[in-house]
């Protein structure tokens, strides 16, 4: 049982690999960090599992409707209807396969949570997200800058999100990195990334938004620290500061919005967004100070 | 005086919308003309349209869903042109226009078609299949269906008048709030879902009430057809899922009308109990229409198998666990919302739990056909197909209940991809292959087999080519409902889906020449003996199609096969020592008036034209009142006319044999 699982894993590994290999655009197959990573391996264990049940059944449907049909020769017995120990076993190999799924999905839930920062000697460093009509706005606290539709970020630091929407329900989503997470006015959700190494990658809102939803993707730049460094220094020199008449600016509804940097933020701009909604009561206590779950 | 309605609101904006409003005008004209020339007026009237017999509920269900099927099919093959054109270009719809079309394709394919199709399962199958002479309550069945076909004809006059939701099927607020979508859109979708609901948490109560009070004697719980418990299965369901679907609508149209804040952003309105109340609803949802689909493939299995069906027992536990354990999962569907890994494991447990009844009922069909002696009707090819295609889109849904993997998957392609491999093989197909089964026992002729087949072939090679793109797309990481993209290796995969959509095509228009072709050749398909399959449960013990009292004396059962066990025993066709008075519920407008009225009544709060909204509730008001002070609701049909209609039926039957010995 246990040799047939491994074969079959590697079956799988071979078959997915296989079509990775042949199209570097299933992003979802070809993570670049660790947390896609983790989630793609899950996707594999899980499809390799019900491959044990789904394989079989197919084989056996079509052998049944071959073997058992009118003109056949095979043999028939139209009052079988019941076997204590056939019941007993098709009630067990989906248990017994749901109780294997069951207890991966417990540990990788807990492990996998987003809200859960990545294990790192580096300091993780928090960005900021907010979704638009129909663009992305990420704002760096510490450094003190912002910028619409471009997420830089150094590459094997882990990245800690905050996430919040200044209009309606949009879902964040970078596959090759993590997957998504809702983003809702007046309130914040989480979501940790890590890039392995350097490299441009896509990001997107998978929530329909409206008229300017399909254009509404932004970029993903993991770089060197020393390249970060200098992209930060570089935004701190942009002539734009996200002052409140700028915000209310750039919040309007846009599409295509072109790549900008802004080289200074208001305070606290981010809470401010969230508290627009809710008259400065955080919803379900997920107040943007809170620390983080572990 | 009209509210917001003006002359603006016809689609004239764009050449595609106008030609769509002009196809809704013209075939309604087109009927109505042929009507008339028909002069079926009146008997349209006084046969179908006020009738309350379930036969004929049923078969006018079935009629509504597959003029539903055709039009969200359009909407499909239009998303599918679309994104197979729409690389960095804005294709032939604008966003305005695709949003709408993604959104109607999933209100119509659920609540208008699937919905409908299933009701009308019931209403032809169930009574027979228990021997009763009708529902529990003729009248109430009647306004369901005007109920739900108001709630369509809403959705089809948003083609002509006004514009529909932009916001999906389910409708999400703050984007479905009055904020973000100030149009008639949002509006027609709310009331199309809340008179449809209602009529179907009414159904519900009928379906309960019918199948645990009416069942003929000695049909104890455990000797009903599988068909039969699904159904009951599914009424609960309704009965209770439906109310949260009613109140999410309910409190979404005070936010839109009254300025209320439930769902919105501001003033303490959080979106996030309106996801929960709809997917509350939402969930149980999708066993209501499947629960069905298992039992009809339950009795096909065994029929085309000539056997017993395997494992009964273990297959009404695992309806039963299933209707009880899809009240527990719905969480799943926005696992991505922020939930704590306890809450987000504990949900995706539960939806992997219910994997196991499935799969043993999956079994139990495989061992039905196991030892027996199949014929393939196209409903056993339907069965077939189906089995060998939903275990895959029960894997890639077990892949979704683990949060993580969901994490990756939510709103992309994949999940698209996943619950069309549900619902297409599971639930379509389901009613198709019933559609097939029982349609001689609903026209007293049988359909032509042939057509059928082909349908079935180009429906299930058209799904695999529409479908496993879409997985693939997933992967890839492209999202749901994109009206223009920028990816050029998402192209090949978007072309060959639309390809799919073409086959499947081909699929309807063969689904339609299988209607026409057995309605020419009726007479040399008749079902003389009312038993065409040599079946085994008692909707097969009386003529086809039924008499008006169904079962001229009321079966006694003794088994769990009534029909083969009166069989063994030889009195099949015995006739009684005697007939008796038989009450039969006389046919009453009320039900299509009330139906109209409803259909007014939205319209009116769509276009907040409060005078005729008021006058609509108060009549319907009235109706009601009218109707429930009406004491002389059944005719009796005397004994004398009863023996005449089964001495006919005993002679043809005579005819029958002596024609082919």
């Amino acid at each position: 049982m246990k040799q047939a699982v491994v074969t079959l894993r590697c079956a799988a590994i071979a078959l997915l690999a296989f079509l990775a290999g042949g199209c570097d655009r299933l992003v979802v197959l070809n993570p670049k960090g660790p947390i896609a990573d983790a989630e793609r391996g899950l996707l594999i264990d899980a499809f390799t599992v019900m491959m044990l049940v789904v394989v079989p059944i197919i084989i056996m449907v079509f052998w049944f409707a071959w073997r058992y049909r009118r003109r056949g020769n095979a043999r028939y017995e139209p009052t079988w209807a019941y076997s204590a120990k056939v019941d007993a076993v098709v009630w067990l190999i989906p248990a017994l396969i749901v109780i294997a799924v069951a207890v991966l999905l417990w540990r990788s839930t807990h492990k996998l949570d987003p809200y859960r920062e990545i294990a790192s000697n580096d300091p993780p460093l928090d960005v900021q997200v907010v979704a638009q009509d129909w663009k992305w706005l990420f704002i760096y606290p510490e450094q003190g800058v912002a910028s619409v539709n471009q997420l830089a970020i150094p590459a094997g630091r882990p990245i800690s999100l905050r996430i919040t929407s200044d209009t309606v329900m949009n879902s964040f989503y970078v596959p090759a990195l993590a997957g998504q997470i809702y983003a809702m006015a007046g309130m914040q959700t989480r979501l940790q990334i890590l890039a392995d190494k350097p490299g441009k990658f896509v990001g997107r809102n998978t929530q329909y938004s409206g008229g300017g939803f399909s254009d509404q993707f932004f970029e993903v730049v993991a770089m060197s620290p020393a390249d970060f460094d200098a992209w930060v220094a570089k935004a701190r020199q942009a002539p734009a500061k996200l002052d409140p008449p700028t915000y209310a600016k750039l919040a309007e509804r846009s599409r295509l919005n072109p790549i900008v940097q802004f080289s200074a933020i208001e305070p606290k701009l981010f809470d401010s967004i969230i508290d627009k909604y809710t008259g400065g009561h955080q919803a379900h206590g997920q107040t943007p100070t809170a620390p983080a779950r572990r | 005086m009209f509210g917001r309605l003006t002359i603006e609101a016809l689609p004239l904006y764009s050449a595609i919308a106008a030609s769509g409003a002009a196809m809704v005008v013209g075939g309604a004209l087109l009927v109505a003309i042929i009507i008339t020339w028909l002069k079926g007026w009146m008997y349209l009237w006084k046969e179908w349209l006020t009738s309350v017999d379930h036969k004929r509920i049923g078969a006018m269900y079935i009629i509504l869903a597959l003029i539903m099927l055709l039009r969200g099919f359009v909407d499909a093959i239009m998303m599918r042109a679309q994104q197979a054109m729409a690389l960095n270009n804005g294709g032939y719809l604008p966003p305005e226009h695709f949003d709408q079309i993604f959104s109607s394709h999933g209100t119509i394919m659920i609540f208008f078609m699937a919905m409908p199709f299933m009701t009308g399962l019931l209403n032809i199958a169930v009574p027979l299949q228990i021997g009763t002479r009708d529902v529990a309550f003729p009248f109430l069945n009647s306004l369901s269906l005007w109920l739900a076909a108001s709630g369509a004809g809403l959705v089809m006059v948003s083609l002509v008048i006004g514009k529909f939701s932009t916001a999906g099927w389910t409708g999400y607020p703050p984007f479905s709030g009055i904020q973000y979508s100030p149009g008639v859109g949002v509006d027609y979708w709310i009331w199309a879902a809340l008179i449809s609901g209602v009529g179907s948490t009414l159904s519900g109560i009928n379906f309960i009430v019918t199948i645990i009070k009416r069942r003929a004697p000695g049909m104890t719980l455990m000797r009903m057809t599988p068909f039969v418990w699904t159904a009951l299965c599914t009424s609960v369901l309704m009965a209770f899922a439906f109310p949260a679907l009613t109140v999410a609508c309910g409190l979404l149209a005070l936010d839109r009308l009254l300025g209320m804040h439930f769902f919105t952003n501001e003033l303490g309105g959080n979106m996030m109990n309106y996801v929960n109340l709809f997917w509350i609803w939402g969930h149980p949802e999708v066993y209501i229409l499947i629960l069905p689909a298992f039992g009809v493939f339950s009795e096909v299995v065994a029929t085309f198998s000539r056997k017993r069906l395997f494992g009964y027992e273990s297959l009404v536990y695992a309806t039963a666990a299933i209707a009880l354990l899809s009240f527990t999962v719905w969480l799943h569907h926005f696992f991505t919302m922020g939930s704590s890994a306890n809450v987000n494991a504990f949900f995706g447990i539960t939806t992997m739990v219910i994997a196991v009844p499935t799969g043993v009922k999956v079994f139990n069909w495989l061992l039905t056909m196991y030892r027996g002696r199949i014929t393939f009707h196209p409903s056993m090819l339907w069965t077939v197909g189906f089995i060998a295609t939903f275990v895959i889109g029960g894997m890639t849904g077990v892949l979704l209940a683990v949060p993580p993997v969901d994490f990756l998957m939510h709103n992309t392609t994949f999940l698209v991809a996943h619950f069309h491999n549900m619902i297409i093989p599971g639930v379509l197909f389901g009613y198709l292959a019933g559609y097939m089964y029982w349609f001689p026992k609903a026209f007293g002729f049988k359909m032509n087999e042939p057509w059928g087949t082909a349908a079935f072939w180009f429906w299930i090679v058209g799904f695999y080519l529409a479908f496993m793109p879409l997985y693939v797309l997933g992967l890839m990481g492209m999202p749901r409902r994109m009206e223009q993209y920028n990816d050029p290796s998402w192209q090949p995969w978007l072309v060959a889906a639309s390809m799919g959509a073409v086959l499947i095509m081909i699929g309807i228009a063969c689904l339609i020449m299988q209607v026409v072709v057995s309605i020419r050749d009726r007479k040399r398909n008749a079902d003389v003996t009312g038993d065409p399959y040599d079946g085994r449960t008692l909707e097969w013990a009386t003529s086809s199609p039924p008499p008006v009292y169904n079962f001229a004396v009321l079966p006694e059962v003794r088994d769990r096969e009534p029909l083969l066990d009166m069989k063994e025993r030889g009195v099949t066709y015995a006739p009684p020592s005697a007939y008796q008075d038989i009450e039969i519920p006389k046919n009453s407008p009320v039900g299509v008036i009330m139906g109209g009225l409803s259909f007014v009544f939205g319209f009116a709060m769509v276009w907040w034209i409060w005078w005729l909204a008021i006058l609509c509730g108060l009549a319907m008001w009235a109706a009601m009142i009218w109707r429930s002070s009406d004491d002389e609701t059944d005719y009796v049909l005397v004994a004398e006319e009863v023996e005449r209609l089964e001495k006919a039926r005993y002679r043809a039957l005579e005819a029958a044999k002596a024609a082919r010995s």
